[in-house]
C-alpha cells in the first residue's frame, strides 16, 4: 500500500517508474518481432556489444549525458549486428557461433575499457558500472524524456510500417515478390531493436537486457493468435514488469534493478506458458488426459 | 613460482579446457548453449554455497554442473512444448536463472568472497592468494581445480573421440551404430558446465563464452580436420589468454576482459586473413571465379545457339553485352581470352566455337 | 537504354532469355531460354537440384541472376509486378505465426495497397471471395497453425487469387496435399487457364503431367525442352532430363499415363 502511495506522490520514484514503464513497453513491442523472426538471441548480442560503446562515448566526450551514452551504445550495437551478419554471410560459421563471438568479445573489450577507465578516480564516480546490471534509481527526468522521445519514435515507426513488417516476419519471399524492399525492412526492424535496447540499458543493464525482448513476447504469444494483440500484450507485460521490478528493488538496499525486472517478466512468462488457455502446458496436459480417459472409457465399454 | 607466472598458468589452463569443449559446441551449432550454461552455473554455486557455507567445497563444482545440465534440460523441454522456438527458449531460461542468482548474492551473500563484480569479471589477479597443498605441492586453488577439469576434458575427448566425431557430423549414423547421441550430448553438456564453473573463478561468468566459442570458431576457419581443429583451438585460446594477460598488465585493466578482447582480435585476423576461408581469399577467389564463370557462360551460350536460326543475332559481341549484362570492356576481354585459349574464333563479328570449345562447353553442361 | 534489348517481339506471357544463376561457384541454372504463350498451364519438371525453384525465384527477382532477362507480357518484370502472382513452397513459412487465415489471404492485396495503406473492407471482401473459391470460407477466422497441409496450400492459393494477376508462379502446390485438395487445385488451375491466365507450376509427379498440364518445361540446370506437352514430353526428352534413372513415364503421344512414378510423392496429409 505504502508502495503505491510512493508511486503517486514520490517524485523520484514516479520518474523512475515512468522510465521503466517506457523501456518495458518499447522492448516488449519490438521484441515481439524479433521473437517471431526467430532472432531472439540477436538482442543478447546487441546489448552486450553496446557496453564498449557506452564506455568509449564517455571516454571521448567526458559526458554522462543520456544522448552521448545512448549514441555510443547504439553505434556499438549496430557494429555488433553488422559483424554478426558479416560472419554468418562470409564464413561457414552458424549464427549461434557468430552471436557468441560478438557478444563475448565486445563485452570483454567494454569491460577492459571500463576497468582501465576506473583507474582514474574521476571516472569512478561516473557510475558506468550501472550499465552492467542497471540502476533505475539513477534515472533523471532528462533521461526519461530522452527515453520517451526515442521510444515513441521507435514504436511510431513500427506502427507506420506495420503491414510491411508483418509481411517480412511471416513470408519474406512473398513480400519481395510484391516489390517491397525486404532487406531495407530488415535493416529498419533491427535499428528499432537497437533503439529499444539502448533505451533499456540504464535501468536493466547490458547483461540482462535481452530478456526484456524475449520474455514479454514469449508470454504474450501464449494468450493470443493475433499479431496486433500479441504486440500490445507484450508491451503491457514489459511495462508491468518494469514498474513492478523497480518498486520491488527499491525495497531492498543495493539491489540492481536489472535482475529484479527480469525476474518479474520471467514469472509472467512462466505463468503464461503454464496457464494460458488453449496453448498453455497445463491446459494441454488436461486436454490430453481427458482424451486418454475418454479413450479408455470407450474401450472399457467396447 | 611468481604470482605473475601463476596467473598466466591459470589463464592458459582455463583457456585450454574451454577451447577443447568449444570445438564440439561450435560444430554442433550450440554456441549459445555455452552462453546459457556459463550464466546459470552461478545459481548452482550460490545454492550449494548456502548449504555448505564454504567457497572451497568441491560440492560447488558438482552443484554447478548439475545446474548446467538442468539448464540444458529446461531449454530442451521448453523447445519440445513447441510453445517457443529454440532461440527463445534459451533467451527465456538463462536470464531468469541468472537474475535469481545475482539477487540471491546481493541479498544474502554480501561480504563473503562471492560478489557480483567477481561474477562478471573474475578475480584472476587475486587467484594466487588462495592456495592449497596437493601432494606436498603448494598451488593456487584455481590452478588445482582447473588442472583437474582440464584433465577430465582431455580424458573424455580421448576416450569418446570416435563417438563424439561421429555423433557431431552424423547423429543418425551414430545412433544406428548404437552410440546414444543423447548420452554423448549430456556428457558433453556436463563437461561444458564443469569447465564453465572452473573458468568462472578465473574469468567470470560471461567471458567464459569468449574462451569457449571464439578460439574454436577461429580454428574452424583454419582447418577441416577435427584433430587439427582441437589443437588449433587450444593454441589460439592459450595464446589469446597470454596476450590478454600482458595487455591487461600494460593497461592496468581487467585481465578477463583483455583475454576476451584478444580472442576477438585473433578471430578478426583469422576472419580476414585465413588462407582458405578468409574474407580476402574469398574476394580474390570470387574475382577469379567471375572470370572463369564468364568464360564458361560464353561457350555454353554459343553452344546453345549454334546452328539455331537466331545464331546470327545471339552470337555477336554486342548481344552478349545486352543479354548477359556484361559491360562492353568486360565482354571484349572475355572474348579475347576465349579466343586466346582456342575455344572461340570470330568471323566477321560472328562468334563461333572451335571443336575444342565445343568439347569444353559440353563438359561444362554435363557436370 | 540498350537497343539490343528484346522488345516484345512475340506476344509471350513469359519470356526468359539467357537466364544464368550461380550460388557461389556452383551454377544452378545455365543459359535458360523460355517462351511461354499466354493462357497455358505449364509444368516445370526435372530431377532434384535441377533448379526448378531457382528458376521461379530468379524470374521473380528473389535470387540474383548472373545473366539474363525476364519479360512478362512484353515488359520487364519490375514494371509488371502487379500482373504477377506467386505461391511459395508451403514449408517456407512458419505456420505457428500469430495470424488468421483471412489475414494471410489479405496479404495478397498488399502489393496493390502499396506503402502504409492498411487493408480495409474492400480487401476483406476480396479475400472472402477467394477463400470461398478454394472452399475455405468457414476457416477465415482460424489461426493458421490449426490447418492441415492441404488447407494451408489452399490458403496460399487464395492469397494468390486475390493478387488478381495474369501470370502465376506456383512452387510445388501439390506437395504433401491430400487427394481431394489436389483435385480442387487442378480444377482451380484449369479455371485460371480458362480465364486467360498463364500458370507456371513446379511439379514433381511426372505421371500427372499430361493429365493436368498443356505445356511443359523440362529442366536440368539447363532447359532441356519447353513446349506443348504433346510435343516435348517425350521419352527422349525425359531421358535427357533425368539421365538413366527413368524406368516408365507417362508418354506424350499416348495420353494414358503409364504406371510408375519417378519421384516418391510425400505422404498425403488428411484434411
Amino acid at each position: 500500500m505504502e508502495l503505491l502511495n510512493d508511486l503517486f506522490f514520490d517524485y523520484t520514484l514516479r520518474t523512475v517508474a515512468m522510465g521503466t514503464a517506457i523501456l518495458g513497453l518499447v522492448s516488449g513491442a519490438l521484441g515481439a518481432f524479433a521473437f517471431l523472426r526467430q532472432q531472439s538471441l540477436v538482442g543478447d548480442a546487441i546489448s552486450h556489444a553496446a557496453l564498449p560503446g557506452v564506455v568509449l562515448a564517455f571516454m571521448l566526450t567526458g559526458l554522462k549525458g543520456p544522448l552521448a551514452l545512448m549514441s555510443g551504445a547504439a553505434v556499438a550495437g549496430i557494429a555488433g549486428v553488422l559483424f554478426v551478419i558479416a560472419v554468418t554471410r562470409l564464413t561457414r560459421l552458424k549464427q549461434d557461433s557468430a552471436l557468441g563471438i560478438i557478444l563475448s568479445a565486445f563485452f570483454g573489450f567494454g569491460l577492459m575499457l571500463l576497468t582501465f577507465l576506473q583507474r582514474n578516480p574521476d571516472a569512478r564516480q561516473a557510475g558506468l558500472n550501472h550499465f552492467l546490471f542497471g540502476q533505475a534509481a539513477t534515472l533523471l527526468e532528462r533521461d526519461v524524456m530522452m527515453m520517451g522521445v526515442f521510444g515513441a519514435a521507435a514504436v511510431g515507426l513500427m506502427l507506420l510500417f506495420w503491414k510491411e513488417l508483418k509481411l517480412l516476419s511471416f513470408d519474406r519471399d512473398f513480400g519481395a515478390s510484391l516489390g517491397f524492399p525486404m532487406t531495407a525492412l530488415e535493416v529498419l526492424i533491427t535499428l528499432l531493436l537497437v533503439i529499444a535496447i539502448v533505451i533499456g540499458l540504464q535501468a536493466v543493464g547490458v547483461i540482462l537486457m535481452s530478456a526484456m525482448l524475449v520474455a514479454p513476447a514469449a508470454a504474450a504469444r501464449q494468450w493470443t493468435d493475433r499479431l496486433g494483440v500479441m504486440v500490445l500484450l507484450a508491451a503491457l507485460f514489459g511495462a508491468a514488469a518494469g514498474v513492478v521490478g523497480t518498486l520491488l528493488s527499491s525495497l531492498g538496499a543495493g539491489l540492481s534493478t536489472g535482475p529484479v525486472i527480469v525476474l518479474c517478466i520471467s514469472v509472467i512468462a512462466l505463468v503464461s506458458l503454464l496457464l494460458a488457455p488453449n496453448r498453455g502446458i497445463v491446459w494441454t496436459w488436461l486436454r490430453n488426459r481427458r482424451h486418454a480417459i475418454l479413450a479408455t472409457g470407450l474401450m472399457g465399454r467396447g | 613460482m611468481s604470482a605473475s607466472l601463476e596467473i598466466q598458468l591459470i589463464a592458459v589452463t582455463a583457456a585450454t579446457g574451454c577451447a577443447l569443449v568449444g570445438v564440439f559446441l561450435v560444430l554442433r551449432s550450440m554456441a549459445m548453449m555455452a552462453d546459457a550454461i556459463s550464466h546459470t552455473v552461478l545459481l548452482g554455486i550460490v545454492l550449494i554455497f548456502f548449504i555448505v557455507q564454504d567457497l572451497q567445497s568441491p560440492w560447488l563444482l558438482i552443484g554447478a554442473a548439475a545446474m548446467g545440465l538442468l539448464t540444458v534440460s529446461l531449454v530442451e523441454a521448453l523447445n519440445r512444448t513447441k510453445l517457443v522456438k529454440q532461440d527463445a527458449a534459451i533467451g527465456l531460461v538463462f536470464p531468469a536463472l541468472f537474475s535469481l542468482a545475482v539477487i540471491l548474492i546481493s541479498r544474502y551473500a554480501r561480504g563473503v568472497h562471492l560478489d557480483v563484480d567477481m561474477v562478471i569479471m573474475g578475480e584472476l589477479a587475486l587467484a594466487p592468494f588462495d592456495r592449497v597443498t596437493i601432494f606436498g605441492l603448494d598451488l593456487p586453488h584455481a590452478l588445482a581445480t582447473l588442472s583437474a577439469i582440464l584433465l577430465i576434458n582431455i580424458v573424455f575427448i580421448l576416450v569418446f573421440y570416435k563417438e563424439l566425431k561421429l555423433s557431431t557430423f552424423d547423429p543418425a549414423l551414430a545412433a544406428a551404430f548404437g552410440f546414444s547421441p543423447a548420452l554423448l550430448h549430456y556428457g558433453l553438456m556436463a563437461l561444458v558446465s564443469v569447465t564453465a564453473v572452473g573458468a568462472f573463478d578465473a574469468v567470470g561468468a560471461i567471458l567464459v563464452v569468449a574462451l569457449i566459442v571464439t578460439p574454436a570458431a577461429s580454428a574452424y576457419l583454419l582447418t577441416d580436420d577435427l584433430r587439427k581443429m582441437l589443437l588449433l583451438s587450444v593454441a589460439i585460446g592459450a595464446g589469446s589468454a597470454l596476450a590478454g594477460y600482458w595487455l591487461a598488465r600494460l593497461l592496468d585493466a581487467n585481465i578477463a576482459g583483455s583475454m576476451a578482447t584478444m580472442t576477438g582480435v585473433v578471430f578478426l585476423i583469422v576472419f580476414v586473413l585465413a588462407p582458405q576461408r578468409g574474407v580476402l581469399t574469398q574476394l580474390r577467389r570470387q574475382a577469379l571465379q567471375r572470370w572463369r564463370f564468364a568464360q564458361t557462360m560464353l561457350i555454353i551460350h554459343l553452344l546453345h545457339h549454334e546452328g539455331a536460326p537466331d545464331a546470327a543475332v545471339e552470337c555477336r559481341a554486342e548481344h552478349l553485352q545486352a543479354h548477359l549484362r556484361w559491360q562492353p570492356d568486360f565482354a571484349a576481354q572475355v572474348i579475347r581470352d576465349a579466343e586466346r585459349s582456342g575455344a572461340v574464333h570470330q568471323e566477321r563479328g560472328l562468334l563461333r566455337l572451335t571443336d575444342h570449345g565445343r568439347r569444353l562447353a559440353e563438359a561444362a553442361m554435363v557436370r | 537504354m540498350n537497343t539490343h534489348l528484346p522488345v516484345a517481339t512475340t506476344s509471350a506471357a513469359i519470356e526468359v532469355t539467357d537466364m544464368t544463376v550461380a550460388y557461389g561457384d556452383k551454377p544452378v541454372l545455365w543459359d535458360v531460354d523460355l517462351e511461354t504463350p499466354p493462357g497455358v498451364l505449364m509444368a516445370v519438371v526435372g530431377p532434384n537440384g535441377a533448379g526448378k525453384t531457382t528458376l521461379i525465384k530468379a524470374i521473380l527477382g528473389l535470387v540474383p541472376a548472373a545473366a539474363g532477362q525476364v519479360l512478362i507480357h512484353g515488359k520487364p518484370y519490375h514494371a509488371q509486378r502487379q500482373r504477377v502472382g506467386y505461391v511459395p513452397q508451403r514449408g517456407s513459412v512458419d505456420w505457428d505465426f500469430p495470424t488468421s487465415v483471412l489475414d494471410v489471404v489479405m496479404m495478397g492485396r498488399y502489393g496493390r495497397l502499396g506503402w502504409f495503406r492498411r487493408p480495409g473492407k474492400a480487401e476483406r471482401d476480396l479475400a472472402m471471395q477467394a477463400l470461398e473459391q478454394v472452399g475455405m470460407a468457414e476457416y477465415a477466422q482460424r489461426q493458421i497453425s490449426q490447418l492441415s497441409g492441404g488447407q494451408q496450400q489452399r490458403v496460399f492459393l487464395a492469397r494468390a487469387l486475390v493478387q488478381d494477376a495474369d501470370v502465376y508462379f506456383m512452387d510445388e502446390p501439390f506437395q504433401g496435399v491430400d487427394a481431394m485438395t489436389e483435385r480442387a487445385i487442378v480444377d482451380l488451375l484449369k479455371g485460371l487457364r480458362s480465364a486467360g491466365k498463364t500458370v507456371v507450376v513446379v511439379h514433381h509427379d511426372l505421371q500427372t503431367v499430361s493429365e493436368y498440364f498443356d505445356w511443359v518445361t523440362l529442366l536440368n540446370v539447363r532447359c532441356v525442352a519447353s513446349g506443348p506437352v504433346s510435343q516435348v514430353f517425350t521419352d527422349e526428352n525425359l531421358r535427357k532430363t533425368y539421365g538413366g534413372r527413368i524406368a516408365f513415364v507417362g508418354r506424350a503421344n499416348n495420353a494414358e499415363p503409364t504406371p510408375g512414378r519417378i519421384s516418391t510423392p510425400a505422404p498425403a496429409i488428411g484434411v
